[in-house]
């Protein structure tokens, strides 16, 4: 019998969502063509995280790591190449995370296993997995499979939804004791820096910021509307490079891929570059001054005005309308 | 301090076509942009401590273009792996073929984008190291460079982690090590006469067999251009009503 895996991701002892997503993912292929799931979560602590993922129906392996910060890639990678050759299950799902590619990068060099990458859909057929990717700002979607049985599918955030399981796997402790295979980095020290509470691959909704909002203070409006909408600020590379907002917050070709269900482009041309971070949100609103902006092209609803005056009314507007329904 | 470079050439963002084949044209390409932070960097490094900056890239004749540009910016010399028989590879193809590659060449740090944007995946380089067996350091936001070893601000959720490793290395960079500056005239002068070694596969001792469409271990299924957003319903309205017309329209897409 064939086996999905996926390789989760435990954050402050919690799986992310992405983590649920691939739990989901996993499950449903196993449903699909007769499988087994598990999920392997790595970490030095994860047991609870191992509980929460488990209600998402895959078996999890919980492989406890001694308290070590060396990067991902060095770590999770070696000990999940002895794990694979070891088990060899024939898919493994990994989230497309920082820490996410630089493990399924390592791992393709450490087992020669093929990978498809930039998955935003994942379905069973012939066989074996069939992954949709979107390339060139989603003007083109292309499928493709492995050539032989087995291989590593890179599974972008949001491209399912994450849906709890009738019944819950079980939990499996793991013992591997992976030698290095990657030259040793060390961690030597931690930064803080003050960042958005809400990372924008994870929200739901986003309200992006551009040169529009004329400057760092400007941006306090865009929180406020992120805030009253429940989601998350991002913003283009513009207004990164101008030192208004942090790099971690940029959609785009050098930022991020996001799939927000609402993306509220406030104060943003569209350029390409910009446009390829954000094409497959569900739905678009743009305010900008000007009607002849690119992002008129894929906006669902654009909205002519300045956004001085539109922001605000509209985050007043949106508490109110949620005061009143809820 | 020798610094290389991988560098790829992509088609030019936003004009890419597709051919009867449903597949990518190779029209004309540029230097990925992510590739050119790293360059940047190399070059700042180099000039501050001494130290030439090689570039390796594997693509088509035409991506002598994206090579030139980098060598007018002020890298030594570049190295260029062309063979017909490259197409249509595969991720585990391009790995193979750059580790072949980096294996002739003698470096103490190996510098690469944080991804493509025709490839999207990020995976190469973490890829190269684990096969080179070497320490892989990922998503610096600045890079610092001893004759000894080298040491990196990673980017993470909440602020940075420093990572240090001994050459050589690997390090893979972002677009926070800054914009990349434009050739001088002078410079795109300098790089008519600079140093073009291509490798062809025969060079790397590769089999043809094993790399392009041939050996590729994923297969292309066929690919279909998505229905378009059919347009932006246009409000022009005072202020307020603006913010009422965008509330309604998100209540009917049930988005609050
Ligand atoms: C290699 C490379 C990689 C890149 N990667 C990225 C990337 O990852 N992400 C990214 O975003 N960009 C990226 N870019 C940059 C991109 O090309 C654009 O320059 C950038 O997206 C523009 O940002 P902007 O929309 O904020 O600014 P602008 O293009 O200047 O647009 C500002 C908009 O605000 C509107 N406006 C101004 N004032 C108001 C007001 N009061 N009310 C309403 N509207 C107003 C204007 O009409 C205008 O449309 C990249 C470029 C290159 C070359
Ligand atoms: N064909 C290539 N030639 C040279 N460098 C490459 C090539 N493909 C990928 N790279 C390097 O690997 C990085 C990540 O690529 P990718 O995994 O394809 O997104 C790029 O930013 C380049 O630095």
């Amino acid at each position: 019998m064939a086996a999905i895996w996926a390789v989760g991701e435990v954050a402050e002892g919690r799986p992310t969502r992405l983590t649920l997503e691939l739990a989901t993912l996993a499950r449903q292929l196993a449903d699909a063509s007769g499988s087994t799931a598990a999920v392997v979560l790595v970490g030095h602590d994860v047991t609870t995280a191992a509980a929460e993922v488990a209600t998402y129906g895959p078996v999890v392996l919980a492989v406890a790591t001694p308290d070590d910060d060396r990067p991902a890639a060095a770590r999770t990678a070696a000990l999940l190449a002895d794990l694979l050759e070891e088990r060899s299950p024939d898919v493994v799902l990994i989230g497309a995370s920082s820490d996410g590619k630089d493990i399924a990068g390592a791992l393709v060099g450490l087992t020669d296993l093929p990978i498809l990458v930039n998955a935003s859909s994942v379905s069973w057929a012939d066989g074996g997995p069939r992954v949709e990717m979107s390339t060139f700002g989603g003007r083109l979607v292309t499928q493709s499979a492995f050539v032989g049985t087995r291989g590593i599918v890179l599974v972008r955030p949001a491209s399912v939804t994450a849906e709890a399981a009738a019944t819950s796997g079980a939990v499996e402790t793991v013992e591997v004791d992976a030698g290095a295979r990657l030259g040793a980095v060390r961690v030597t020290g931690h930064t803080e820096q003050a960042g958005s509470a809400v990372p924008i691959e994870e929200a739901r909704i986003i309200v992006g910021g551009g040169r529009g909002v004329g400057s760092p203070e400007g941006f306090a409006i865009i929180e406020d509307l992120a805030d009253a909408l429940g989601g998350a600020v991002g913003a283009t590379r513009a207004v990164v490079d101008a030192g208004w907002i942090g790099y971690g917050q940029q959609i785009g070709q050098t930022g991020k891929i996001v799939k927000p269900a609402l993306y509220v482009a406030c104060g943003i041309s569209g350029a390409i570059q910009h446009k390829v971070g954000v094409q497959t949100a569900g739905t678009i609103v743009a305010i900008n001054r000007d009607p002849d902006a690119p992002i008129a092209e894929f906006a669902d609803l654009l909205v002519v005005g300045d956004l001085f005056e539109v922001v605000p009314r509209l985050a007043a507007a949106v508490r109110a309308r949620k005061a009143a329904s809820g | 301090m020798h610094i290389v470079v991988l560098l790829k050439a992509v088609p030019i963002v936003g004009t890419e076509r597709l051919g009867p084949d449903q597949r990518v044209q190779r029209g004309q390409l540029e230097a990925n942009g992510n590739d050119e932070y790293v360059l940047e960097k190399a070059l700042k490094l180099t000039e501050a401590n001494g130290g030439e900056v090689s570039l390796l890239s594997m693509g088509p004749a035409s991506a002598i273009d994206a090579l030139r540009k980098a060598l007018a910016m002020g890298a030594t010399r570049a190295y260029h792996v062309q063979d017909e028989a490259l197409a249509g590879s595969c991720i585990r193809g391009t790995v193979d073929v750059l580790v072949a590659a980096l294996r002739k060449i003698e470096f103490d740090l190996l510098f690469v984008g944080a991804d493509t944007s025709d490839g999207l995946g990020g995976v190469v380089a973490p890829a190269v190291a684990a096969r080179l067996g070497l320490p892989y350091l990922s998503y610096a936001s600045e890079i610092r460079a001893s004759g000894t070893g080298v040491s990196i601000d990673r980017l993470s959720p909440t602020g940075f982690d420093v990572q240090e490793a001994a050459s050589p290395a690997v390090v893979m960079g972002t677009q926070l090590l800054g914009e990349p500056r434009y050739p001088s005239l002078r410079g795109i002068m300098q790089a008519r006469t600079k140093e073009t070694t291509t490798w062809s596969l025969a060079d790397l001792g590769i089999d043809p067999a094993s790399v392009g469409e041939a050996g590729a271990t994923t297969r292309f299924i066929g690919s279909e251009t998505p229905p378009q957003r059919s347009g932006a319903t246009v409000v022009k309205a005072p202020p307020d009503e603006a913010a009422a017309a965008i509330v309604d329209f998100l209540a009917t897409r049930r988005l609050i």
